[in-house]
């Protein structure tokens, strides 16, 4: 594999571009390994990464059953923050944060991660007070913060409806600078072929169709490419969790598959420089503009439970009323796409990385709305929870049992109900 | 756009309803373990097919509904009153 510099760019462009190398290798599937992780997202790659390049660990496999970064990893707004305020979950996203800012370094490749600043508009006294309460919560946990009155966010973004007639007047806004987008297909591209050069077999279109046990551990995986048998397995499909978890005879889990919707518009010349998030008065919305052009933005669930991966109009209706109610110079432009991943939705709206009831299964779950955001760091505790048999201590309340023992990580007081944790 | 035929309404769309949960989760007595109760609040089945659920049609005549929708088609293959007695009213009515 080349490692990518300026003298490599500058060398193939000189010859047409055509002696690029491909970027990993096509895997065929060997009987048996080590470890087996299940799903080529983010979150799977990165584990298989971190397994090799922290733990030096090898014969490792990851399987996706369609194409990596086919499902939602590509079915996301992209957007990248920690103001995360529940201890565990607040610790979790920091670190997660801090690798965003080396991964185009540690991995040699472009994952476009751009530090815009994450801007969530205020419209109350009492939002400002709250976001003051919880963003001095990061200042004092080793993360960035503040709050911009109206004048310093005037400054910033000018063309916000700031006018007092607004159904909701923005009196002011909560800000992590360190935030921002990434490009989704990169961060899987530049996983995958970090951790390809580190080994790992990574193997498309080998879907999982049953779980071999024997005396309470998993001895081989039965997919679309054959049997394989697997030392530990770690299963990192969210959205799709639950029918794992039935496969191997697990039962019930405190996840609700639900299914959320993103949008994107034309291309446009930059008119945003921002993540900007409303949220206010039962609305839900966020929005930035991609490198390409197009504003790409998404607002809640779409209410239901879902296992299907397509939206339906009244949310996209919702979430343009709310694009044009904080961006009015938005009412001519159209709409271009929308897609629909679907989501583990638990029921604190926080994650699971965590031990099984079966002694060499280890799972990655539930991760509402932030699987992208978590991708590193997921992968990075993952990985240390598989290499070394035990959660490590940010990790240690992100188990099944954590609401047996009256711990909710609700970032949001909703309560016990998956669609609320938005 | 799900259509939902609301027994007392008729057909009507979803964005008229609110959508409840599992409707199959029956709560345990107040006096029941904790372990039936921490089954009930926080477990669920997940189902990927047919499920029963319950959604309330709060836009039309407010009441709650007991529906067997697919969760991979959205296909509604049956609705009726989660209140027994109101459903059986209105089933003997049809």
């Amino acid at each position: 594999m080349t490692r990518f510099s300026a003298w490599s760019v500058f060398r193939n462009g000189l010859t047409g571009q055509k002696d690029w190398d491909r970027q990993w290798r096509d895997a065929q599937p060997e009987k048996q390994y080590d470890i087996v992780i299940v799903g080529g997202g983010i979150h799977g790659l990165a584990t298989a990464y971190y397994l090799a390049k922290n733990h030096g660990l090898k014969n490792i496999a990851v399987l996706e059953k369609g194409w990596i970064g086919g499902g939602n990893a590509g079915r996301n707004t992209t957007i990248v923050r920690s103001n995360y305020f529940r201890p565990g979950n607040r610790e979790f996203y920091e670190h997660s944060l801090k690798l965003w800012e080396n991964l185009s370094h540690d991995l040699n490749y472009n994952v476009m991660f751009s530090q815009r600043g994450h801007v969530s508009l205020l419209h109350s006294p009492g939002a400002v007070d709250a976001a003051a309460r919880g963003y001095n919560t990061l200042r004092l946990t080793g993360s960035d913060a503040e709050i911009w009155q109206l004048d310093q966010l005037k400054q910033e973004i000018p063309h916000l409806n700031y006018s007092a007639n607004a159904r909701f007047p923005i009196l002011a806004a909560a800000v992590q600078r360190r935030a921002g987008t990434a490009r989704h297909d990169a961060v899987v591209w530049g996983y995958a072929r970090a951790a390809d050069s580190h080994g790992v077999d990574i193997i498309q279109n080998c879907e999982v169709s049953a779980v071999l046990l024997d005396q309470g551990q998993i001895t081989a995986l039965e997919t679309s490419r054959g049997r394989i048998k697997a030392g530990k397995v770690g299963f990192s499909v969210a959205g799709n969790t639950s029918r794992l978890w039935d496969m191997a005879g697990l039962g019930t889990l405190p996840i609700e598959s639900h299914k959320l919707q993103a949008f994107v518009t034309e291309p446009l010349k930059p008119i945003l420089d921002h993540v900007v998030v409303f949220g206010v008065g039962g609305t839900h919305f966020y929005m930035s503009q991609s490198d390409k052009g197009g504003l790409v933005f998404g607002g809640d669930l779409d209410w239901y439970k879902s296992y299907a991966q397509r939206g339906n109009l009244p949310i996209a209706q919702d979430v343009a009323e709310c694009a044009i109610s904080i961006l009015p110079c938005l009412g001519r432009v159209r709409l271009l796409r929308h897609w629909s991943g679907v989501c583990d939705m638990s029921m604190d709206g926080a994650h699971f990385i965590c031990k099984t009831p079966l002694d060499n299964l280890y799972l990655n779950a539930g991760w509402n709305y932030g699987g992208f955001k978590a991708g590193p760091g997921a992968g990075w505790y993952f990985a240390d929870l598989i290499a070394n048999d035990r959660p490590h201590d940010v990790v240690a309340d992100h188990d099944l049992k954590r609401f047996e023992r009256g711990v909710n990580l609700d970032e949001r007081g909703a309560g016990p109900d998956p669609k609320l944790h938005g | 756009m799900i259509r939902i035929p609301c027994p007392y309404c008729g057909e009507r769309d979803h964005s008229e309803f609110t959508y409840g949960g599992d409707g199959s989760i029956t709560y345990p007595a107040l006096d029941a373990p904790m372990a039936d109760w921490l089954e009930a609040v926080f477990e669920r089945e997940n189902v990927r097919g047919l499920q029963l659920e319950t959604w309330h049609h709060v836009m039309g005549c407010r009441m709650w509904l007991l529906v067997e929708r697919d969760t991979m088609t959205h296909e509604i293959h049956s609705v009726r009153a989660a209140h027994t007695g109101l459903a059986a009213v209105l089933e003997e009515k049809s």
